[in-house]
């Protein structure tokens, strides 16, 4: 089994408003091993956006805030850096791509020094060794000819090979870590399929551990070797990805699959989850999920349930299970 | 980019060449401009002697004619009060203003840039809510006010500055201050409203996750594409500053162009105002066009464009 | 049991009303009434002009020649403001300055406005070509210096009314056009614009019955900022001598008049100045609580 890269413990992340405190990530723990992808799926405002940029350490300024947990890197605790020693991580140990690929490229500079920008910064080369080196970076995410669109600007770039660039720049300096925060979701479903096969592509050549944040079910299908199920700030259930759509434990992951409408079974209503998730500042007491559970017992009105461990690789917070 | 810079130059003559139309129409508005020239003593012959000297008493087409070739060949007529050549005046009276303008046009943008990104990247703070303030406040209260409050208070009360003369640089303190309160405001204002939209955009977002030190982020990143939104301005911007150094060589009696305006405005010497109206549109125009290609400059998606 | 609504966590979140705090609302509403307040004060001081004023604007006195106001060691409740160098009682002058000011900055946006908007919707609407050339012609008439325009119509037609309103209007037309030109385009590709196209209407009909409609929210907050700017204008005009002329007030000319009494009268040119500075804050502020509140989130269509 590869190592493991990164191990979060209790993260806690939270938002202080004129109006209050948002708990965006309330308590939650997973781990990501080498060439794995783990995906974290829920709902939107159920805090996998937030978790992503926590683990860069990148949260909006005014309001949001770390306040609890540690995020192990390689055995360092990401909790610990300070400034100067977390930049240095960020884009050569851990990178990100955004979801808008429109808006990730400065519309200013030309492709090839965005991502010039990146290797120069991280990797020290004599400068002679930088163009290879950028060169390199956008053959591994498949674009044809590079060395012709050193020279052109984001708007002369379609959707997709905005993306791509997106992507090179996120693996110019060859990360341990990627984290994806709905790359998909701006693009064509035809594209989709083929930005998707990328991501295990990229894998397979440099072993980067992905941590894939979607609020798609299907997409998770594709790529995802394991999934944590988000829910209102809290993981509610962790598993293989196969295990999860065989046998999910947890009913908002059961509901969740469920809504994924598919071209062979024979209903032809939408499967929807009734209710709305809970507001982050006035957290019921008890299960999260709870208002909106079918299976709802009193036990779960009142507590919440602690994590479960079910196998080595599973693990699920619900009263039901035992 | 060569097709954008000479359709803009064309247009730019063409403007030119309006305006000229104007002024000419306007100086006849009041039907016979010699009326303005006339003074207590002057006879009915000298009147016409002076109307024949103006080619008044030729046609309306004729008169533009010689209006038109007079001026493309620098000659921009006689004063009628000073006696002497309009262009001598100009000579004498533009480098005044320029000593004035230049300096405070550098250090009006070096303020309003670094205020206005120092208010953006601390948003909210005292620093950033001051700057605020005082930008309202600057755009409320007239210039020309606001001088004479700081005579009243550096000149008249502390006695610390001087109010007029032009022989030392402490001369230069207070004109220069107050033409860079005309152009401040709003200048800052805009730098940072465009300045916080950039810094909420997505590459910004990036070049932070791509680990760049804030410097390179802000300075790098977000200024090179917030200034594309002030440039478009920048037009509009030189407009307020020509009123502003109106005012200002008004105020402090500094024997520019301004001042010169005023003068040839009320003893109605309007060879002089219109030479400098015409002038000063000439400048006005050119410094828009290099706006324009600067502004092409800054943005590739212009120039690229095939328009 | 509760299940409440949830403001989105991870996108930007915008200020909803049912949040905001008490104290906050409080504050936004106290930026309105005082800048309501300060225009209506002002429109009642220039209609009531000659029964507000304690004294006429142009009664001069050689006696009382530049006497301090109220509050200030020497003067008296006779004089409220004090008195200028030509003992002209300043309280009724800047009185009557209120209504020159008003008056000009009034009629001026009348007509400003409404060439202004006309062009705008036209060049919106219409585009190509026309849109091309009546843009020219605005970034030409924006970049232009005014005040060097009012001093050539100062020299030619003479000092005067209608000489300040020609001065102001001939260029001042330009900010609207560009404004209502965007929220035209912003409009143009509306499901009822296409259907009134569909049903066969004209472009003027169009314009006139669905476009303009449409954007008179912008059109009433930049009218609202509108009135301060004309009057900061007209003022400078004024202070330079190419203004409304004497022995008429505006607070333009006071300020002039103050100019060389400054070590000995400085409340002759302080107090007109002030005043012009609270109106066109006033005109800001409304213009802005305005805009907030006419934000599309919470228009009716």
């Amino acid at each position: 089994m590869n190592e493991i890269i990164l191990q979060v413990e209790d993260l806690r992340t939270s938002f202080f408003t004129r109006m209050g405190e948002v708990k965006a990530v309330d308590g939650i723990s997973f781990y990501v091993r080498a060439g794995e992808t783990f995906g974290i799926v829920g709902e939107s405002g159920c805090g996998k956006s937030v978790t992503g940029l926590s683990i860069l350490r990148l949260l909006p300024e005014p309001g949001g805030r770390i306040i609890g947990g540690k995020i192990i890197l390689e055995g360092r605790n990401l909790m610990e850096l300070n400034k100067k020693q977390m930049r240095a991580y960020r884009g050569k140990m851990i990178s990100m791509i955004l979801q808008d690929p429109m808006s990730s490229l400065n519309p200013v500079y030309q492709i090839g020094d965005q991502i010039a920008e990146s290797v120069r910064l991280h990797q020290g080369l004599p400068e002679n060794m930088v163009e290879p080196e950028v060169i390199s970076a956008l053959r591994l995410l498949r674009i044809p000819s590079p060395e012709m669109i050193l020279k052109e600007y984001p708007f002369q770039l379609s959707g997709g090979m905005r993306q791509r660039v997106v992507g090179s720049v996120a693996m110019s300096c060859h990360p341990r870590l990627l984290i994806a925060d709905e790359p998909t979701t701006a693009l064509d479903a035809t594209i989709q399929a083929q930005y998707i096969a990328l991501f295990e592509d990229i894998q397979q050549k440099t072993n980067v551990a992905i941590i894939f944040i979607t609020h798609d079910f299907g997409v998770v299908s594709r790529i995802c070797d394991r999934v944590g199920v988000m829910y209102a700030g809290k993981i509610v259930e962790t598993a293989p990805t196969r295990e999860i759509f065989k046998a999910p434990r947890h009913p908002y992951t059961s509901a969740l699959i469920h809504s994924v409408p598919s071209l062979d079974k024979k209903d032809d209503r939408l499967f929807s989850i009734e209710g709305q998730p809970p507001s982050m500042m006035n957290l019921p007491p008890g299960c999260r999920f709870c208002p909106r559970c079918t299976f709802s017992m009193d036990v779960c009105k009142e507590q919440e349930p602690p994590e479960i461990k079910l196998t080595e690789d599973h693990s699920v917070s619900c009263w039901r299970v035992k | 980019m060569l097709r954008f810079i000479i359709l803009r130059l064309l247009q730019t003559i063409l403007a030119l060449f309006g305006i000229m139309v104007m002024v000419f129409f306007l100086v006849r508005a009041s039907g016979d401009p010699t009326v303005l020239m006339r003074s207590s003593t002057s006879t009915p012959e000298q009147m016409a002697i002076i109307q024949h000297k103006l080619g008044l008493d030729k046609s309306y087409a004729e008169q533009f004619w010689i209006y038109l070739k007079d001026y493309t060949r620098g000659d921009f007529g006689y004063s009628f009060i000073q006696q002497r050549p309009v262009v001598t005046m100009i000579k004498e009276a533009l480098p005044n203003t320029l000593k004035l303008g230049i300096p405070s046009f550098v250090i009006g943008m070096l303020l309003s840039l670094s205020l206005g990104v120092l208010a953006a990247t601390r948003r909210d703070s005292i620093f950033d809510n001051g700057i605020k303030f005082l930008a309202v406040l600057g755009q409320a209260l007239p210039g020309f006010w606001v001088a004479i409050m700081a005579v009243l208070i550096f000149s008249v009360h502390w006695k610390l500055l001087p109010a007029a003369g032009m022989d030392s640089p402490i001369n230069y303190v207070l004109p220069v201050g107050t033409m860079v309160f005309f152009m401040l405001p709003m200048m800052m204002r805009l730098v940072r409203s465009s300045m916080l939209d950039v810094l909420d955009s997505e590459y910004v977002k990036l070049a932070r996750i791509k680990g760049l030190p804030e410097r390179i982020v802000i300075w790098k990143h977000a200024f090179r594409n917030a200034l594309i939104a002030p440039l478009t301005t920048a037009g509009m911007m030189l407009a307020g500053m020509v009123g502003g150094a109106i005012i200002t060589e008004n105020i402090f009696n500094w024997p520019g162009m301004g001042r010169l305006a005023i003068s040839s405005t009320f003893s109605r010497d309007f060879p002089v105002v219109q030479t400098i109206t015409i002038l000063v549109a000439i400048i006005v125009l050119g410094m828009n066009l290099l706006v324009d290609i600067s502004y092409a400059y800054v943005d590739p998606q212009i120039r690229y464009q095939k328009s | 049991m509760q299940t409440t609504m949830v403001p989105n966590v991870e996108a930007k979140s915008k200020p909803r009303y049912t949040g905001i705090s008490r104290r906050r609302r409080i504050l936004k509403n106290l930026a309105m009434i005082i800048p309501a307040a300060v225009f209506i004060l002002l429109i009642l001081t220039a209609i009531l002009a000659p029964w507000l004023a304690p004294y006429p604007y142009d009664k001069t006195s050689m006696t009382e020649r530049r006497l301090p106001p109220a509050f200030v060691e020497g003067g008296s409740m006779k004089h409220f403001l004090g008195t200028d160098n030509l003992g002209r009682d300043v309280l009724s002058r800047v009185i009557y300055g209120a209504r020159v000011s008003l008056s000009v900055s009034l009629m001026v946006i009348a007509i400003t406005s409404g060439i202004g908007t006309a062009l705008g919707i036209t060049a919106g609407y219409l585009g190509g070509r026309t849109d091309a050339f009546i843009m020219r012609i605005t970034d030409i008439a924006l970049s232009f210096p005014g005040l060097l325009l009012a001093m050539l119509l100062a020299v030619s037609l003479g000092p005067g009314f209608f000489t300040v309103v020609l001065a102001l209007s001939i260029l001042g037309w330009s900010g609207y056009t560009r404004l209502i030109r965007g929220e035209t385009l912003r409009i143009r590709n509306s499901d009822f614009v296409a259907q009134a196209r569909i049903a066969g209407a004209s472009p003027f009909r169009i314009m006139l019955r669905h476009i303009f409609p449409n954007i008179l929210n912008p059109l009433i907050v930049v009218v609202t900022m509108a009135v301060g700017f004309m009057i900061l204008a007209e003022s400078g005009m004024s202070y330079l001598g190419i203004g409304i002329p004497p022995p008429m007030p505006s607070w333009g000319s006071m300020v002039a008049d103050g100019r060389n009494d400054l070590d000995r009268a400085w409340w002759i040119s302080m107090f007109p100045g002030i005043l012009i500075g609270l109106v066109v804050m006033s005109g800001n502020f409304l213009g802005d609580w305005l805009r907030d509140k006419m934000d599309p989130r919470l228009r009716q269509l």
